[in-house]
């Protein structure tokens, strides 16, 4: 794929959530980039992104995934791994099914698919906690494994809603690494939504920053 | 602690701290008085259990005191072995089991898609449907009956009322359609409980909706699912009005043990209501207890 490419554009969107709105918000990540899109609490980056992935329709505009219109799009065939604000893991299901659950639901075979789950695993430091349940996993155990969930598919665009935001410093930082990481390794296309400054600086290719329902681009060197 | 008098008069705290034993005992008062009332309704409950069971071991004794066998006599003639005994009191028994479970069994049914749609979905006439699902819970339960009665005169329910009115099924419909408003409500606020998060994150991965709700909302509200099921179950067993009303008390047909206990009393004969009673209560307390261990067994896993 052309590198060049935008792999999500985001055209002139306007999006109403309650007595929220957004209006004729742009915002173009080139393929294989990290993009980080700040803003303060209830400045609507979760609502973009939840427009990317398709979870809220938009009232006018496009969406575009690799140069594909996907406003219409179903969320389950647009092919984006997404990781919620806290997880939002299976209560009644281990590590080892998050991980193999959208492969199950794709009808990988057994095999492939418990090749697939050892991979994620080692590549997100939690083989040991594969026989776990959610319950009693720390913060950080949670977001690997959420992490795991969202790229097991082997997703075009992964997008993050703070994921980083309910964690210590110390985890926080191991966390950021292990983010490093996966881009590195996969090469998926981030949409990164937080408030955190360092965060942002630390992890973006594109800075994105919306404020009063605009948004302004910056590289980050 | 005073305030030292080097201080400025505005420095000073205002007004006069209590004594903290004065603190203390008024503290004491409030748990005590909050004991009080509160256990008075506890010992209401567990005094009347023990008053039935009183009763029961007073006419045993007294049955098995002259017996050159007392404790053969007090076996076979206590009353509650006089009322299992009785075919009457049989039938009835096995009819509650089987009409309660059923009508509980139909109300987790209704009530799972009908508390889901309330819980997640914003719809037109969405306030009107939560009032009218609030009908039964209100509604004198004889005039739940009555209106189960007229409406068989219509069709197309007239058409099987013949199989229905004063038979069995008409016990299940009546049972159901009280129970299933409790089943609707608690299924409601079990679904309001379950991240829609967890969905969504479903619906990402490539789940369709009926995948989403069957891997995800379902496993997570089993335990809802269950609590459902032992409310319409224990609402069904006492259900009685509309019983009466739209399926007769007739014996060996549509008696259930909440109609026996209503015909033993009208024939005077109290000790077999009160067995009656003490099996409704033994047949309430082992569905509480298969639930409730039900219940920790999945909230550890």
């Amino acid at each position: 794929m052309d590198p060049r490419l935008s792999m999500i554009n985001v055209d002139n969107i306007s999006v109403r959530a309650g007595t929220f709105s957004l209006k004729n918000v742009s915002l173009r990540l080139p393929t294989g980039k990290y993009g980080v899109l700040m803003g303060k609490t209830g400045s609507g980056k979760t609502t973009i992104l939840e427009s990317v992935l398709g979870l809220r329709a938009v009232s006018s505009g496009r969406i575009l995934l690799a140069e594909e219109d996907v406003t219409q799009l179903n969320p389950a065939v647009r092919g984006v791994g997404y990781v919620p604000q806290d997880g939002a893991l299976f209560s009644h299901m281990t590590v080892q099914d998050h991980l193999a659950f959208a492969l199950r639901i794709r009808s990988v075979d057994s095999e492939t698919t418990n090749q697939r789950v050892h991979e994620l695993a080692e590549m997100l430091q939690i083989t040991g906690l594969l026989n776990r349940t959610p319950h009693g996993l720390s913060g950080g155990e949670r977001q690997r494994v959420a992490l795991g969930r969202a790229l097991s598919f082997r997703p075009r665009v992964l997008c993050l809603d703070e994921p980083l935001s309910a964690l210590d410093t110390e985890t926080r930082e191991q966390m950021c690494q292990l983010l490093d990481n996966v881009r590195r390794l996969t090469g998926v296309t981030t949409l990164h939504v937080t408030h955190n400054l360092d965060e942002a600086e630390r992890l973006a290719d594109c800075l994105f920053r919306l404020e009063d329902g605009k948004i302004e681009a910056t590289s980050n060197p | 602690m005073s305030a030292p008098s080097s201080e400025s008069p505005e420095q000073r705290e205002f007004g006069r701290r209590r004594s903290p034993e004065s603190i203390n005992l008024s503290n004491r008062l409030f748990y005590t008085c909050l004991s009080i009332i509160g256990g008075t309704y506890v010992l209401l409950i567990v005094a009347m259990l023990f008053a039935d069971v009183a009763y029961m071991v007073d006419r045993t004794l007294t049955a098995s005191e002259d017996s050159p066998t007392p404790w053969l006599t007090a076996i076979v003639e206590n009353p509650i072995s006089k009322a299992m005994g009785d075919p009457k009191i049989r039938y009835s028994t096995w009819l509650s089991l089987i009409s309660c479970t059923l009508a509980a069994v139909i109300s987790v049914i209704v009530a799972v898609p009908m508390g889901y749609l309330l819980s997640r979905h914003q719809f037109p006439g969405k306030r009107l449907l939560d009032a009218v699902l609030d009908i039964p819970i209100v509604l004198p339960p004889l005039v739940v009956g009555l209106s189960l009665l007229i409406l068989f005169q219509f069709p197309p329910f007239a058409w099987i009322a013949r199989s229905v009115v004063y038979r069995v099924p008409a016990v299940v419909i009546a049972q159901f359609s009280v129970a299933c408003a409790f089943a609707v409500r608690t299924m409601k606020s079990t679904f309001e409980h379950i991240d829609p998060r967890c969905e969504q994150v479903a619906i990402t991965l490539g789940c369709s909706r009926v995948q989403a709700f069957d891997r995800i909302v379902l496993p997570e509200a089993s335990r809802g699912m269950m609590t459902a099921f032992t409310l319409a179950w224990a609402r069904a067993l006492g259900e009685f009005g509309p019983l009466l009303i739209f399926a007769g008390a007739t014996r060996m047909k549509t008696e259930v043990l909440s109609t026996s206990v209503f015909l033993e009393m009208n024939i005077g004969n109290i000790e077999g209501a009160v067995a009656v009673s003490l099996i409704m209560v033994a047949a309430a307390i082992i569905v509480l207890i298969i639930t409730r261990t039900w219940g920790v067994r999945d909230d550890r896993v």
